[in-house]
């Protein structure tokens, strides 16, 4: 009886059968590269608002503190979007009769809030607390990234679980003094490590890496 | 469904050996019939269950959506807004909620409440600590307020005759009405109310009926007290009211009377009552004698329980009078079961130190024997104080409503304004209101729903909820509360000041002007413009929830010399029994979860198991076991799955005094043979989608003659049956101990008497490695022995965990998701037995049997012992459930939570996730306010104080009955108590080691009367 395949067909096989184990780790690679991408994390990506507010300017030029808009950073789980009459404590004044502050000057007549787009957007499963991150030594820029460059703001990283137990499970790599906490400006030192550990110690930095920390 | 024949009740004996506990007559039985629906995990009763969804069908689906749920996992999150003030409110702290304090208003008598506000949005209530009320607890109607503020379907606008009118529109139409009146003083208006005790409100009537003479003021209140009104009238010769003492009290004899599940007082009184129970001061321990015909919650927590049927609880209050010596009572009737002579003396052994307390369903002469009695043992002044009534001007709510309908009925009402209440639903059958009213040309229904009572009137108002509301209240006491809005009305709601004061010169004035001029004239009497004095004290009185020295004085209440010839003349009718054997009693009672159905569009209260009978959703007529079997007629369980269970019940006509009511029947353990008791406040026709269509109207029986009880029912089987959704059938005991319960006699002697028995395994029998804990270490004790079973904890953790409701039929299939439940166990013989209550939260367990089973590490260890609950690993394989031994795991089967309704969002939680189809949930140990208190205190670099964190259960928890605290801190309460004797774990002998541990009751049995 002749043979029904041709030699070649035993290589076809060998190759096919080695193959889908590289296609399918290859798909799941490719999952896990989109899932971790700006498409789906939307790191990076400057959101449009109603108003084209500039952090570069307000931060950077003019050197406000974050404290004077995102009042109950200190206090509370949420940081806190300022009301429109915190914008008015100086645009009331200052380039009062600009086009681009239209929507600020509506807001304030008419008693309509401005509807700004989340940036820094958690999935409704975790809860986040601002307060308890920036007594610890968590610096504003330490996730916010260079607020003082951005004239649009965009998130600066993936907000992903991964990325949160980096620092949950390494305090020591990221937190600063307390002094510096609000500071644009600072720089993680060459020897961040060894006062790290020291700021840990000293700031009672526990680990906390258990599930309800942030699911409740 | 076939019907296998049952063990007779009476031949149910508990086992001789040992104290052993049941959970239903059926456990009791250990019929094997019953033995093999328990066992049997596939019953054939499960194609009963209608399934439109074919096999292959299914499959289809499966497939489908198995792909499609592949693809949802690839979407991104939808944009979403921040919306900050334009201008921020001061002390306003976005993230962080506010409290303020409030009063909630039930039967004329307010509870002083804490409201937790987050931006303005009412979320969650606990009690005001600072009300005497309250005292820091609450009960389940202030906890299901939030729900019925956010009611969908709350009546949302004013209407006439069905059309939207704006305000301006009734106000003209009440100044025509004002104009017509003067004319005639009044002559033809007559205002209805429910029980009045705001003193701002009743000012307010009293000045328009000085105006208009004529006009009368009526109230009505399905539930009202007017027989203990009445009583002290023949007592005293004037109404007055009673505060009791019970830290004061050794020896209480409650005579049908449930002063720990409701009624003015009831949290304030089951606190004290609780303090005086304390095993630990095994000297102080009071006794409680409960004499009644339905099991209350009281009559479950008392030493010696005594099941009367309704007709005989006044003789055994005149027998227990004449033992006493008390002139009025010479004609006292023999009473076999209840042991008179002992209470009797047990009673004379603690002169000035007991108390005689007769139920508001008791004829008058019952709280004028009480009032007697207790004056002969010298109680007041002492258990016992005397004060003026809380209700305004108060009045006997049957004789006003009664007057009311027949002014109707001759024509000489011209306008009625219901203010309140739903009384067509509510009123005597035989007053036919309903009808009087349609005798009225201008009727107008200031309500909360658009109900039975709105159907027949010619505006309809949408009242303003009380935490929508400007308004003052009086406590049980007397202490004023001003009552303070939390939210501005969601649906244009209005008050009944703004009602009345339409009527007045200026019909404008909003309610907070209307309840603050009455203030200023009370602070500075004639000023024009607030004082500085005043807004002192007005800012005080908001923040502290209490106007201080508000409350009335105690005031002396003389017996009348002719009391003991009036108690003779109005007790000879009781002395001589005529009930004859055949003939049944029935008994009335304000339904515990929907009261007199004001609550009935409330599904948190529809789907609360009603303590005693389990039941959710629907009333039943609730008979004894022996009754039940006597008629032939019953309640058998049928299987939906596994341990979980139904009760299909036969239907039963009930004809009373000519009218008859189909209802179906459901035997209560406990319940005195002869008699029927059933609840009011279901078989409502309009008033919401969740109220129409639940149970039996028992309005339709309730005659003005026999308000409470009455003789002459009889009871015939209808044919076909009614499934019931019980909650008592499911997770059955399987003869494994699961309460523990000593006499005091037993506990002193050997304070580990609980133990006997029970053996626990050593901590080494186990696998894995043991848990260290460094820092904190959390824990649970619950005092068996103080919980009154009162179910605030239930519906208080529904409100703070966003639990959903799933409604009656899967409640029926055993899917109900309380994180928390209270289960009842009986111990002793069936007739008669003791009940206790155990709620049930989850174990926290240390050798967790869940933890090791989930595939996808969704449940896990936390560093803190607490056993976390991860909602988004959650796949749904529910190994955790199966493998719980205490099954407080909950499963989201379908999607039960709301997410379409708009009001419900703005009531959930924010600090808790909202579950979604798929997902297990169950109790986390309130694991959001932990992690709060700990934010909190590492701020300020410091441990968490003892007391500092109170789970959503134990903050509202009447007679602190539920501790939570670090078990690492050796001076923390919960540590206290878990090195208490009493201490025992739940199923000790599986070795989960659970975290969550009970305190075993122990009862103050007289030995005179013995178990």
């Amino acid at each position: 009886m002749a043979q029904i395949f041709h030699r070649s067909t035993n290589t076809i096989s060998r190759v096919s059968l080695f193959g889908v184990v590289f296609v399918i780790a290859g798909l799941l690679w490719l999952i896990a590269q989109v899932h971790r991408s700006p498409w789906s994390t939307d790191a990076h990506v400057a959101k449009e608002q109603p108003i084209q507010f500039s952090h570069e300017r307000h931060v950077g030029g003019n050197g406000i503190d974050c404290r004077y808009c995102h009042t109950s950073v200190e206090a509370s789980r949420f940081a806190g979007i300022p009301p429109t009459k915190t914008c008015m404590n100086c645009h009331s004044e200052i380039f009062a009769s600009s086009p681009f502050l239209r929507p600020v000057h509506d807001s304030f007549e008419d008693d309509r809030a401005i509807e700004w787009t989340r940036v820094h957007d958690l999935p409704d499963f975790v809860h986040f607390d601002h307060s308890i991150h920036v007594s610890k030594g968590v610096g504003c820029t330490t996730c916010h990234g260079p607020v003082d460059r951005m004239p649009l703001i965009a998130q600066q990283h993936s907000l992903q679980m991964e990325w949160c137990l980096d620092c949950h499970r390494r305090p020591e790599a990221f937190v600063r003094p307390r002094s510096a906490v609000f500071s644009v400006s600072y720089q993680p030192p060459a020897n961040q490590l060894e006062i790290g550990r020291r700021l840990v110690d000293q700031y009672q930095i526990q680990k906390l890496t258990n599930c309800s920390t942030c699911h409740q | 469904m076939s019907r296998e024949p049952e063990t007779p009740v009476s031949s149910l004996q508990p086992p001789a050996s040992g104290r052993v506990f049941w959970r239903t007559l059926d456990e009791l039985a250990d019929d094997p019939a019953f033995r093999e629906r328990l066992h049997n995990e596939f019953p054939s009763a499960v194609e009963a269950i209608a399934d439109p969804l074919e096999r292959r069908t299914f499959l289809k689906v499966m497939g489908a959506s198995l792909a499609l749920a592949g693809v949802t996992a690839c979407t991104r999150q939808p944009a979403e807004t921040i919306v900050p003030y334009v201008r921020q409110p001061e002390e306003t702290v976005p993230g962080k909620p506010l409290f303020y304090a409030t009063a909630m208003t039930l039967g004329g008598v307010g509870t002083g409440l804490l409201v937790e506000s987050h931006e303005g949005r009412p979320t969650k209530i606990e009690g005001n600590p600072d009300h005497p009320g309250s005292r820091g607890a609450t009960d389940v109607f202030a906890q299901a307020a939030i729900l019925d503020l956010y009611d969908p379907d709350r009546a949302r606008a004013l209407t006439n005759l069905g059309e939207i009118r704006p305000w301006a529109d009734f106000l003209a139409m009440m100044r025509s009405v004002l104009s017509a009146q003067q004319a005639r003083e009044g002559g033809g208006l007559r205002i209805l109310t429910e029980p009045v005790s705001s003193p701002t409100l009743a000012a307010g009537i009293q000045e328009l009926l000085s105006r208009l003479p004529q006009a009368k003021w009526h109230r009505w209140d399905s539930a009202g007290r007017g027989n203990a009104h009445a009583g002290a009238r023949l007592a005293f010769g004037d109404i007055v009211d009673v505060q009791y003492r019970f830290e004061q009290a050794d020896v209480i004899v409650a005579i049908d009377s449930d002063f720990l599940g409701g009624g003015p007082g009831c949290l304030r009184y089951a606190r004290d009552f609780a303090s005086r129970r304390r095993p630990t001061e095994a000297d102080r321990m009071s006794r409680l004698y409960a004499i009644e015909s339905m099991p209350s919650l009281t009559g479950s927590r008392a030493d010696h329980r005594f099941g009367l049927r309704p007709g005989q609880i006044p003789r055994a209050a005149l027998a227990l009078a004449r033992e006493l010596g008390v002139s009025g009572a010479s004609q006292a009737p023999e009473i076999v079961r209840v042991d008179v002579a002992a209470i009797a003396r047990d009673l004379t052994a603690h002169r000035g130190s007991s108390l005689i307390i007769a139920g508001d369903g008791q004829p008058p002469f019952v709280h004028a024997l009480a009032h007697a009695m207790n004056d002969a043992l010298g109680n007041v002044g002492r258990t016992l104080v005397y004060s003026d009534p809380v209700e305004a001007s108060p009045v006997d709510h049957l004789d006003s409503l009664r007057e009311l309908t027949t002014d109707m009925n001759a024509g000489r009402v011209d306008a009625l304004l219901v203010l309140g209440g739903n009384p067509v639903y509510s009123a005597p059958v035989d007053l036919a209101f309903g009808e009087a009213m349609e005798k009225v040309p201008l009727r107008v229904h200031l309500g909360s729903h658009e109900d039975e009572t709105s159907e027949r009137c010619h505006w309809q108002i949408p009242e303003a909820h009380f935490l929508e509301s400007w308004s003052d209240v009086r406590a049980y006491d007397g202490t004023v509360s001003i009552v303070q809005p939390l939210i501005s009305p969601l649906y244009g709601g209005r008050t009944s000041h703004e009602v009345i004061g339409a009527l007045s010169e200026t019909p404008e004035t909003s309610p907070y002007d209307i309840v603050r001029a009455h203030w200023l004239n009370r602070v500075s009497p004639g000023a024009a413009e607030p004082t500085p004095a005043f807004e002192a004290a007005w800012r005080r009185w908001l923040h502290d929830g209490v106007v201080p020295d508000s409350a009335f004085a105690a005031r002396t209440a003389a017996l009348q010399p002719d009391a003991a010839a009036a108690m003779e003349s109005a007790s000879s009718r009781w002395a001589a029994d005529t009930s004859g054997p055949r003939s049944f009693d029935i008994a009335f009672l304000s339904d515990p979860c929907v009261l007199d159905g004001r609550f009935a569009n409330n599904a948190w209260l529809q789907e609360l198991p009603k303590p005693i009978t389990r039941l959710t959703w629907d009333n039943a007529v609730i008979v004894s076991p022996a009754t039940a079997e006597r008629l032939q007629v019953g309640g058998h369980p049928a299987y939906t799955g596994g341990e979980r269970g139904q009760i299909v019940s036969d239907l039963v006509d009930l004809r009373f005094k000519g009218r008859t009511v189909r209802g179906a029947i459901f035997p209560v353990v406990g319940h005195p043979d002869d008699c029927a008791t059933v609840h009011l406040g279901y078989g409502r026709r309009r008033g919401g989608r969740v109220a129409a269509g639940n149970g039996f109207d028992a309005n339709a029986l309730r005659t003005s003659d026999a308000m409470w009880s009455g003789p002459g029912l009889e009871i015939a089987k209808a044919g076909g049956d009614y499934p019931l959704a019980c909650t008592q059938y499911h997770h059955l005991m399987e003869g494994r101990g699961m309460v523990r319960a000593a006499t005091r006699e037993e506990f002193i002697a050997n304070p580990r008497v609980v133990h006997e028995g029970f053996e626990s395994p050593p901590k080494t029998l186990t696998l894995y490695p043991d848990f260290t804990y460094e820092g904190y270490k959390w824990g649970m004790a619950i005092d068996v022995n103080a919980c009154t079973g009162c179910n605030a904890c239930v519906v208080s953790c529904q409100a703070e965990n966003n639990i959903p409701v799933v409604g009656k039929e899967q409640v029926l299939r055993g899917r109900e998701m309380h994180w928390l439940r209270v289960d009842s166990y009986y111990g002793g013989v069936a007739d008669d037995p003791q009940t206790y209550f155990q709620p049930v939260p989850c174990m926290h367990c240390e050798n967790a049997p869940c933890e090791v089973v989930c595939p996808v590490a969704a449940t896990v260890h936390s560093d803190e012992g607490l056993n976390d609950m991860v909602y988004n690993r959650c796949i749904g394989t529910r190994y955790c459930s199966n493998n719980c031994p205490y099954k407080v795991r909950r499963f989201n089967y379908l999607l039960y939570q709301d997410w379409e309704t708009p009001s419900l969002k703005l009531g959930r939680n924010p600090d808790v996730t909202v579950r979604s189809r798929g997902v297990m949930e169950k109790c986390t140990y309130c694991v959001q306010r932990i992690n709060e208190a700990k934010i909190a205190s590492e701020k300020e670099d410091r441990k968490v104080r003892d007391g500092e964190i109170k789970t959503a259960c134990q903050a509202v928890c009447p007679t602190d009955a539920i501790v939570f605290g670090d078990l690492n801190d050796p001076a923390s309460r919960v540590a206290g108590l878990k090195a208490e004797a009493r201490n025992y774990s739940l199923l000790d002998e599986l070795n989960t080691r659970p975290r969550t541990s009970y305190l075993a009751a122990v009862r103050n049995v007289n030995p005179e009367i013995g178990e």
